[in-house]
């Protein structure tokens, strides 16, 4: 079965990472900025990453007929540091005619402050200003329920923002159900340890239905599995459910939010890329 | 899709897919209490407030309430609504402290 991997941080990962993920059924990967897993000390490095993002990952992934797209935002863990968001933000336009770039992401908060709230709020604007989608992190462990929570009341300020743009990341149990109730797109993170765990994933799935949620490895530099959807794949078949419902929530939904962009196109491949009558 | 949120598999179904992992984790959440009992210092872990909060989880998991993981879930979580005023550290670290250090 074809999938589209939500949410893949390749710049972390090798060339063989790719070649597995397209024998494992993927067509489509889409990769938010994100942290590098140290501070960067200047604007200019962000110049070359989105360059790499925007120019060298598209050309990787096409070796193995896999369309990259990315979304371009300094990375809520560096979103304490103003004066750098201010610089990065400056610099951010000229990236977004790429024929990849479909919106800003992942933006959002880590430890829930408010410099890091009001670097969400200066991405949100950069968005609407420019006509963007965006995808947003929602932070880890005991800070993701009030993080989801402040998120949300601050999203519901802007009334021109059409939730359905909108994808809120890394939902878990206490969170999932107050992000699809606010109309949003939200998305499972499939991690050996933290996060979603497979079994919990298809919890979810059968617990709030499959409108609106997308699947996706969240791949990176730390303990991850690149080809944790194909798994998420069999697990949901261990339990008996339909491939028409597998398909929707690994293709189907994803590739109905990303064609929003406008920009968003598979691989040339025999893909039968209609969406079915019963998504939302 | 089944409109009540329930899983495809009958209750027996369920045990004879999942009850092997299932006892592996128990297993190694019991052997994660006993080493904290063999600690090199025998320190008592119910001082460390994430162990507080996994005492707390401990008591839902052998409860016969619904909605176990969302409740355990909850218990983890910074209940509060108040920004930081500052970045206190980079990483989470998986429990709520109701009395931060002060740094």
């Amino acid at each position: 079965m074809y999938y589209i991997e939500m949410h893949g941080h390749m710049v972390s990962r090798t060339t063989d990472d790719y070649r597995e993920m397209a024998m494992a059924g993927c067509v489509a990967v889409s990769e938010p900025a994100f942290w590098a897993g140290w501070d960067r000390q200047s604007a200019d490095s962000f110049d070359d990453y989105f360059r790499q993002l925007t120019d060298f990952e598209p050309k990787r992934a096409s070796q193995f007929f896999i369309r990259h797209v990315s979304w371009l935002c300094l990375n809520p863990k560096e979103g304490e540091d103003r004066r750098l968001t201010a610089e990065v933000l400056k610099r951010i336009p000229k990236f977004l005619d790429r024929p990849n770039v479909v919106g800003i992401g992942e933006i959002g908060m880590n430890r829930v402050t408010r410099n890091e709230v009001d670097t969400f709020i200066d991405h949100i604007r950069l968005a609407l200003d420019y006509n963007q989608m965006i995808l947003i992190h929602t932070p880890h462990l005991e800070d993701k329920y009030k993080g989801t929570r402040v998120t949300i009341d601050n999203l519901v300020k802007f009334q021109n923002l059409d939730p359905n743009r909108v994808l809120i990341d890394h939902a878990e149990e206490h969170t999932v159900g107050m992000i699809l109730e606010h109309g949003f797109y939200t998305g499972l993170t499939l991690y050996p340890n933290t996060k979603v765990s497979l079994a919990r994933a298809v919890d979810m799935i059968e617990k709030y239905g499959p409108d609106r949620i997308t699947i996706s490895s969240a791949c990176d530099w730390g303990p991850s599995v690149p080809t944790a959807v194909p798994q998420l794949m069999l697990e949901m078949r261990r339990r008996g459910h339909s491939e028409e419902l597998i398909r929707k929530l690994v293709f189907e939904n994803p590739l109905k939010f990303l064609m929003q962009s406008g920009k968003f196109e598979l691989p040339r491949l025999d893909i039968h890329a209609t969406v079915s009558h019963t998504a939302p | 899709m089944n409109k009540q949120g329930r899983c495809p598999l009958t209750t027996s179904q369920i045990i004879d897919e999942y009850f092997i992992e299932n006892r592996t984790r128990i297993l190694d959440v019991a052997a994660y209490l006993d080493r904290l009992l063999r600690s090199a210092n025998s320190q008592p872990a119910g001082e460390d407030f994430r162990m507080q909060a996994f005492e707390q989880a401990l008591h839902i998991l052998s409860s016969t309430e619904p909605n176990k993981v969302d409740h355990i879930q909850l218990v983890f979580s910074d209940p509060t609504t108040e920004l930081k005023a500052h970045l206190d550290t980079k990483s989470a670290s998986g429990a709520w402290n109701p009395v931060p250090e002060v740094r």
